[in-house]
């Protein structure tokens, strides 16, 4: 049933570009392009929170995650001069945060709410206080234009021509639900969030598996930081991510837990914002940059509004396993 | 006795496992040999569980010692077991709800064609033993969407992918109808003349008789003896587990049934759902008699309560009591008209496990001028009913301060009993009400539910255990799919009648 009207909002969005498309080529591969780059860091945090819930473990901390990241990976880049490193930096950061929520939640059976709070202040205090003005990254990220690919019409300057990020964003909620619904790994990590009494005596780990998927997680929380930073800005702010990292938990419900459901999730939000933006920008509609920059929250708010309760989540979230 | 020859398979010394402030086996030992059934017999707390757990690897003993096939091991977790061909089929299923039968059968084991699972083979696998143990499941079905019944077949299947040589089924009837459980025990007698030790775990007694090879019996987290079923008898074997005698049947006089105190006609309810759970279902309880409910679990009991309790919405014609409409009143309004309600999950509905012996037995009255005066609590009168009650009811704490979640399963029960009752009810409505209570409480709820009736209580018992269904009731309702199916006199109610109408069976067959 729901995934009637997803399908039917997809289809009709897809012939509206199409119809956009033939109408002014460039505004719309130029709000498409827009879309996709501002989606690009929701998808990949909302990847986190799949990887997580779908093992059991609520990560609230997902944007403390990635505001380290993009502060490490930011910093890295700038002190070594190298965004390779910086961007790798970022992942590794992302990823000690990983295992910081798993050692508090899973291992320390800690409230996870809290956990993840923990990791949101201490996040916001550390990136504020060592926070240095006047640094900046040794170039910009290169954009890959994918031979042939990127000759195709509409498709090809929107998907085929962007940076690698860009590509990791796409290719990532692919291989994912890949490895959720036809791997071991999958049925044992769904297996976990949903009844993971059922994983233990089936001799699956519980704590093993969730420690380990919430701290890989965490790489995917450093790569959506890394982005932040070193690609879409090139730069850093104090409180950086501004809320993206609870934005992609809305897109995770949204997309039912569902990476590629997510995807596509992330891509109507960025949609709407581009599509605003380009509206402000022609001055179609006149209305002030505010209520521009407020559109994704008050979206986030609308979308769980509507679909909370409707879509069931892992069974088990939220529950650190204590054998009876 | 002549010595056993045939290959021990288990063999379990000396297990010891403490818990913070309790002992919850000490110094057991059992051997189970290829072939065998062995029955576990003990009261709920007796430590049955807690010895299975420490041989499926899931606790680690504190002393003692487990051989399998001769060979002493230290298990690490239920895989080390389950290499080792030990299969549990537990009291609470462990599959996961949302995936199917096969994707439950082989997770933890699973066939792959690398880097994938391998659904096809996993299915034909799973077919093929359910083939051949002529255990019928659907292997594509979700198994929220299983009966059971089924639910346990897929359970058992778990076990036998995993080429279970040692087979624990842990109070596996619990959730069965007579007809599904004597399958169950035929089943069992097949694994065994197949070459499968058998541990079967239950506190019913008359399985034990029907199908063990040996009963080993605990009480108090120790063993107290062996015995087969050719040298004991349904009392024996009480004595064993109580540790005195026991009065199985329950002590009543014929009933004096007087005006209809509890009329219910055309109750609809539906489900968390939205799905119909009880379908125009009507029912008369008088004063002065008890009106059993049977039926397996998960046909409407719960909501058919919950609806008469004001705990849930629903629909009817009429809902009286005492000729007062009832029909979707608050459970506050409910309770005050005369209606006790025993519920059957009392840690959640029953009590507050953090609040006090005392506190617990005014959770209804707590505000009433007897108990409290111009918002203040009156101490002194609630001690006075808690110490009487507690005296009354035979509730085992070390005071009416102690805090209810510290007590046993028994004792809660007790507690839930006697505020209930306290109140002298017009009506009382049970649920359940000896789940998870040990023998020796069971026999005093069921004379104190027989007093009530005495006392001219119309009563309305649910419950999933078809003996206390026929032991305590005079009229005995059977309920199947939401609907009545039909009602019996006691005296032409037996349990292969009403097993049949338990399993959906038409009231002529």
């Amino acid at each position: 049933m729901r995934a009637r009207y997803a399908y039917a909002l997809a289809i009709i969005i897809g012939i509206a570009i199409v119809v956009c498309f033939f109408l002014d080529e460039i505004r719309t591969v130029s709000v498409l392009s827009f879309s996709l780059r501002y989606a690009v860091p929701l998808i990949l945090a909302a990847m986190v929170g799949i990887v997580c819930e779908r093992s059991g473990v609520i990560n609230i901390g997902i944007e403390g995650q990635m505001l380290m990241s993009a502060f490490a990976g930011f910093f890295g880049a700038a002190v070594t001069g190298n965004l390779i490193l910086g961007t790798l930096i970022g992942i590794g950061t992302g990823m000690i945060m990983g295992a910081f929520l798993a050692t508090g939640a899973v291992t320390w059976k800690m409230d996870q709410i809290i956990a993840g709070t923990v990791i949101n202040i201490l996040a916001v205090g550390l990136t504020s206080f060592f926070y240095v003005q006047g640094q900046v990254l040794p170039g910009n990220t290169p954009i890959v234009a994918i031979p042939l690919l990127s000759d195709i019409p509409l498709a090809g300057p929107v998907l085929f021509n962007n940076g690698l990020f860009t590509y990791a964003a796409v290719a990532i909620p692919l291989i994912l639900w890949v490895l959720l619904f036809k791997t071991r790994w999958g049925l044992r990590t769904r297996a976990v969030g949903e009844k993971p009494s059922a994983a233990d005596t089936s001799g699956v780990g519980v704590d093993p598996m969730r420690f380990w998927n919430v701290t890989i997680a965490g790489a995917l929380a450093g790569m959506a930081g890394a982005y932040l930073a070193i690609e879409a800005a090139g730069t850093f702010e104090r409180g950086f991510t501004a809320g993206r990292g609870f934005t992609a938990l809305a897109i995770m419900i949204f997309g039912a837990w569902n990476p590629i459901g997510a995807l596509a999730a992330a891509f109507f939000f960025g949609l709407t914002q581009g599509l605003a933006s380009q509206l402000q920008a022609d001055e179609v509609i006149a209305i002030p940059q505010q209520f521009i920059n407020m559109l994704p929250y008050v979206l986030t708010i609308v979308l769980l509004a509507v679909v909370s309760g409707r879509i069931k989540p892992p069974s088990a979230v939220g529950r650190p396993y204590e054998k009876d | 006795m002549a010595a056993d020859e045939r290959e021990v398979l288990l063999q379990a010394t000396g297990l010891t496992k403490r818990f913070p402030g309790v002992v919850a086996n000490e110094d057991v030992s059992l051997t189970l040999r290829k072939g065998e059934i062995l029955a576990l017999l003990g009261e709920n707390g007796a430590g049955k569980s807690t010895l299975v757990k420490m041989i499926y690897g899931l606790y680690a003993p504190d002393e003692g010692e487990i051989r399998i096939k001769g060979e002493a091991v230290r298990l690490a977790g239920p895989r080390d077991a389950i290499k080792r061909g030990i299969g549990m089929v537990h009291q609470h299923f462990q599959l996961v709800p949302v995936f199917t039968v096969a994707e439950n059968i082989v997770l933890g084991d699973e066939p792959l064609r690398w880097p994938f699972v391998n659904m096809k083979s996993a299915r034909a696998e799973v077919a093929r033993l359910s083939e051949e143990y002529g255990l019928k499941v659907d292997v594509d079905a979700h198994v929220e969407d299983l009966p059971v019944g089924t639910q346990q077949r897929v359970e058992i299947l778990k076990a036998l992918y995993r080429r279970a040589d040692i087979l624990i089924l842990d109070e596996p009837t619990a959730v069965l109808t007579p007809q599904e459980t004597d399958d169950l025990l035929r089943v069992m007698r097949g694994f065994a003349d197949s070459g499968v030790g058998v541990i079967f775990i239950t506190h019913k007694l008359r399985e034990v008789l029907a199908v063990a090879d040996t009963i080993e019996v605990l009480r108090g987290g120790k063993w107290v003896g062996t015995t087969v079923p050719a040298e004991t008898s349904q009392e024996g074997l009480a004595q064993m587990m109580v540790g005195r005698g026991v009065l199985l049947q329950v002590d009543k006089r014929a009933a004096q049934p007087q005006e209809v105190i509890l009329d219910v006609q055309g109750l609809t309810v539906t489900d968390d759902l939205g799905l119909p759970a009880v379908r125009d279902v009507s029912l008369q309880v008088r004063a002065g008699e008890i009106l059993g409910i049977a039926g397996v679990e998960g046909n409407g009991q719960r909501e058919l309560v919950q609806a008469l309790t004001g705990l849930r919405r629903c629909s009817a014609t009429t809902v009286t009591v005492n000729g007062q409409d009832i029909l979707n009143k608050s459970p506050h309004d409910i309770h005050a008209l005369g209606v006790g309600h025993v519920p059957e999950d009392r840690e959640k509905d029953g009590l507050v496990g953090p609040y006090s012996v005392a506190d617990n037995l005014v959770l209804d009255r707590f505000a009433e001028p007897e108990f409290a005066s111009r918002g203040v609590r009156d101490r002194k009168a609630i001690d006075a009913l808690s110490t009487n009650l507690v005296q009354q009811f035979d509730i085992r704490t070390p005071g009416i301060t102690t805090t209810v979640q510290s007590l046993s399963g028994g004792n809660k029960q007790k507690i839930v009993i006697a505020r209930e009752l306290a109140a002298n009810p017009v009506a009382l409505i049970a649920a359940q009400p000896t789940r998870g209570v040990d023998v020796g409480s069971i026999e005093f709820i069921h004379s104190q539910i027989v007093g009530a009736r005495d006392r001219g209580a119309a009563v309305l018992l649910v419950s999933a255990e078809l003996d206390e269904i026929l032991g305590l009731s005079d009229r005995v309702a059977v309920m199947y799919d939401g609907r009545l199916v039909d009602v019996l006199d006691i005296a032409v109610a037996d349990r292969a009648r009403v097993g049949r109408l338990m399993a959906g069976g038409s009231k002529d067959a």
